[in-house]
C-alpha cells in the first residue's frame, strides 16, 4: 500500500514575539500514513495535534526536516494547490469554516477555487451533500442548522474538492452526543467505502477505538502507535502522559488491581461485557 | 431581542420578478431611478406609479412590508415636503398668514418630491424583497467586472459582502451571548444616563471584537485549506444567464424611459 503522508524528522518552532525564544513544538518527530487507512490522533493539550496537523497541508511548514503528502513536498511553492486539494481540512469550529450564507453555496466554494466547470461543480455539490445526509438542506442558511448538521456541511465543502484524505481536527469537541454520532457515522462511511484516508484529531478516546490505528503524542513525540486494542492496554503509559484509556479498559484494569485477571484490550462495552460475564461464571 | 434584526429582507418566491436575473433587477433599477427623476407632470409619474404597483403586483410581495420599510423615514419624509411646501416661490398665493407663504406651485412640488421619494424608496425595497443576498452579490460582482481593468478589486468586494452577510446572525448570536454573561455578572445596560450607557457597553464590544479577529483568522486559514487564491481562476457553480424574460423587461424598461422622457418634452 502506498504512502499518503510521510513525515520524517519534522522539527518545528512557533516563532517568538520579536527577541523571545519560540516555542518548540517538535524536534524530531517521524510518522507515516498509509493510504487509505483511519488514524487517530491522541495527546493531551498543546502536545502538537494540531500543529501537526496543520503540516500536512502546508499551512505551517517545517522549519527541520520534510513532510511528503502524496509523494508532493509541502515546501514547494508550486505544490500547494494540489497538496490541499488532496488533503482537506475540517476544524473544531463550525460557524468558523462556513463562508457562504447557503448550504450548496458554501459546499461548491471548493470546487470554485479550484476552476472546476460549473456542471461539474452542481454534480459534486449534490454528491457530497447526499454522502453526508444533508441533501434536503442545500438551501438553508448555516447559522440555523445544529452544530452536527454544520459540521457535516463542513465535511461536504471539503469532499466536494475530491480529496484522497481528509485531516480533522477535533470535528467533534462542539457537538453534543448525537452530532458527534453523526459526524463519527459520516467520517467512518467515507473511510470504508470511498477509500479516502481519515486522519482524526481527538480528545474522545471511544472515538480514537474506531480507528484503525491510533497515535499518541506527548510532548512533540510518539509516545505510542499501534492498533486501538495494542494502544489502549498500555494504561499506565496513558496515565503517565495524562490521558486516560477508554471507560471499559479502565474499569478492567481497576479490577485487576483488586485482583482480577481480566484482559486490557476489550473497547466497546459489549465486548467488556460479555469477558466480564465469562469471568463471572469461572 | 437582537435576533429580530432582518437586513435585506427577503421574501423567498416564485414570482417572474424573483426568477429574474439579479443583474437585469439592478440594471433596471437605475433605469427606474434615471426615469424617476425625468419625469415631470401627473401623467409621467402616473405611468411610474402604475408600472410600480404592477411590479409589486406581480411579485407577490405583501404590500405591508413595504409600510413597514417606510416607518422610520417618515420624518424625513415630512420634513421634504413642509420644506418644499413653503420654500417654493410662485405666482398663484394660496395661503398668505406672518412669514408664511403657500403657492400652488408649492403645493405640486411638494406633491410631486414626495411622490418621487416614495416610489424610490419602494422600487429599492422591491430589489432587495425579490433577490437574496447571495444573487445580489453575484449581480453587482458581475455588473461591475469591468471595473477590474482599472484595477478595482471587484471579486474582494464581493466576497468581503458574502461574508459579511453570512457572519451578521452569528455575530449577534455571540453578541446576545456576552450580554446575558454580562448581565449574570452584574452589569446593567439598561438604566443610567447616556453616558453611563455607553460605557456599559466597553465590556460586550472588547469581547466581542477579540472573538470576531478570532473568528476571522480560523476563517482565513479555513479558505486557504480550500484553495482559495483570489478571484483568479475561480469559476461559479451558478453562471449568471440573461434568458428571455429578462430581454422582456429590459424592453419595458426601455419604454418606460422613453415614455417618460416624450412626455418631459411636453412637460406632461
Amino acid at each position: 500500500m502506498s504512502i499518503a503522508i510521510n513525515v520524517s524528522h519534522l522539527a518545528y518552532t512557533y516563532p517568538g514575539a520579536d527577541s523571545a525564544p519560540g516555542v518548540v513544538v517538535f524536534e524530531d518527530l517521524n510518522l507515516s500514513v498509509e493510504e487509505g487507512s483511519f488514524v487517530a490522533v491522541l495527546g493531551g493539550n498543546g502536545c502538537g495535534k494540531s500543529t501537526l496537523a496543520k503540516h500536512f497541508n502546508s499551512i505551517l511548514l517545517p522549519v527541520g526536516g520534510t513532510v511528503h503528502v502524496f509523494g508532493l513536498n509541502t515546501v514547494d511553492e508550486e505544490n500547494l494547490i494540489n497538496i490541499r486539494r488532496m488533503t482537506g481540512m475540517v476544524f473544531q469550529n463550525p460557524d468558523n469554516q462556513i463562508v457562504a450564507n447557503v448550504v450548496e453555496e458554501d459546499v461548491a466554494f471548493g470546487p470554485e477555487n479550484l476552476g472546476v466547470a460549473s456542471p461539474e461543480i452542481r454534480r459534486r455539490v449534490d454528491s457530497a451533500l447526499k454522502q453526508v445526509g444533508m441533501y434536503e438542506y442545500r438551501e438553508h442558511a448555516p447559522h440555523l442548522l445544529s452544530g452536527g448538521q454544520k459540521q457535516r456541511v463542513a465535511i461536504a465543502g471539503i469532499i466536494a474538492m475530491e480529496p484522497k484524505c481528509i485531516v480533522l481536527d477535533e470535528p467533534t469537541a462542539m457537538l453534543d452526543p448525537k452530532g458527534r454520532r453523526e459526524v463519527m457515522d459520516t467520517i467512518l462511511r467515507l473511510n470504508r467505502e470511498k477509500g479516502i484516508t481519515v486522519i482524526l484529531i481527538t480528545h474522545h478516546m471511544d472515538e480514537a477505538a474506531q480507528a484503525q490505528r491510533v497515535v499518541v503524542l506527548h510532548k512533540g513525540k510518539v509516545a505510542a502507535d499501534g492498533a486501538p486494542k495494542q494502544v489502549f492496554s498500555q494504561v499506565e503509559l496513558l496515565h503517565r502522559i495524562g490521558l486516560a484509556a477508554p471507560e471499559t479498559v479502565e474499569l478492567c484494569y481497576e479490577l485487576n488491581k483488586l485482583g482480577a485477571d481480566l484482559p486490557l484490550d476489550r473497547l466497546s462495552p459489549e465486548e467488556c461485557a460479555q469477558t466480564l460475564l465469562e469471568h463471572m461464571k469461572v | 431581542m437582537l435576533k429580530d434584526i432582518t437586513l435585506g429582507q427577503y421574501f423567498p418566491g416564485n414570482s417572474v420578478i424573483h426568477r429574474l436575473d439579479p443583474r437585469t433587477k439592478l440594471l433596471l433599477l437605475v433605469v427606474y431611478i434615471v426615469a424617476l427623476f425625468m419625469a415631470d407632470g401627473f401623467i409621467s409619474y402616473g405611468i411610474m406609479l402604475v408600472f410600480l404597483l404592477s411590479v409589486i403586483g406581480i411579485s407577490g410581495v405583501p404590500g405591508k412590508a413595504f409600510l413597514r420599510g417606510m416607518k422610520p423615514l417618515v420624518f424625513i419624509l415630512v420634513f421634504t415636503a413642509i420644506l418644499n411646501l413653503l420654500m417654493t416661490p410662485g405666482e398663484t398665493v394660496l395661503v398668505h398668514f406672518w412669514v408664511i407663504t403657500i403657492t400652488l406651485e408649492g403645493v405640486v412640488r411638494a406633491f410631486f418630491m414626495l411622490a418621487r421619494i416614495l416610489m424610490l424608496i419602494t422600487c429599492t425595497f422591491l430589489l432587495t424583497y425579490t433577490t437574496s443576498p447571495i444573487a445580489l452579490t453575484d449581480g453587482l460582482e458581475s455588473l461591475l467586472s469591468p471595473l477590474k481593468f482599472v484595477k478595482v478589486p471587484v471579486h474582494e468586494l464581493a466576497m468581503m459582502m458574502c461574508i459579511a452577510l453570512r457572519f451578521i446572525p452569528t455575530l449577534i448570536e455571540e453578541t446576545d451571548k456576552i450580554m446575558s454573561a454580562q448581565k449574570a455578572r452584574g452589569a446593567d445596560f439598561e438604566t443610567g444616563k447616556l453616558m453611563e450607557r455607553v460605557k456599559a457597553l466597553i465590556p460586550i464590544l472588547v469581547p466581542l471584537f477579540i472573538s470576531a479577529f478570532r473568528r476571522a483568522d480560523d476563517l482565513a486559514t479555513a479558505m486557504e485549506c480550500r484553495c482559495y487564491h483570489g478571484g483568479e481562476g475561480r469559476t461559479k457553480m451558478k453562471l449568471l444567464r440573461y434568458k428571455r424574460h429578462d430581454l422582456l423587461s429590459f424592453a419595458a424598461g426601455a419604454i418606460l424611459l422613453a415614455a417618460v422622457i416624450v412626455l418631459g418634452q411636453f412637460s406632461l
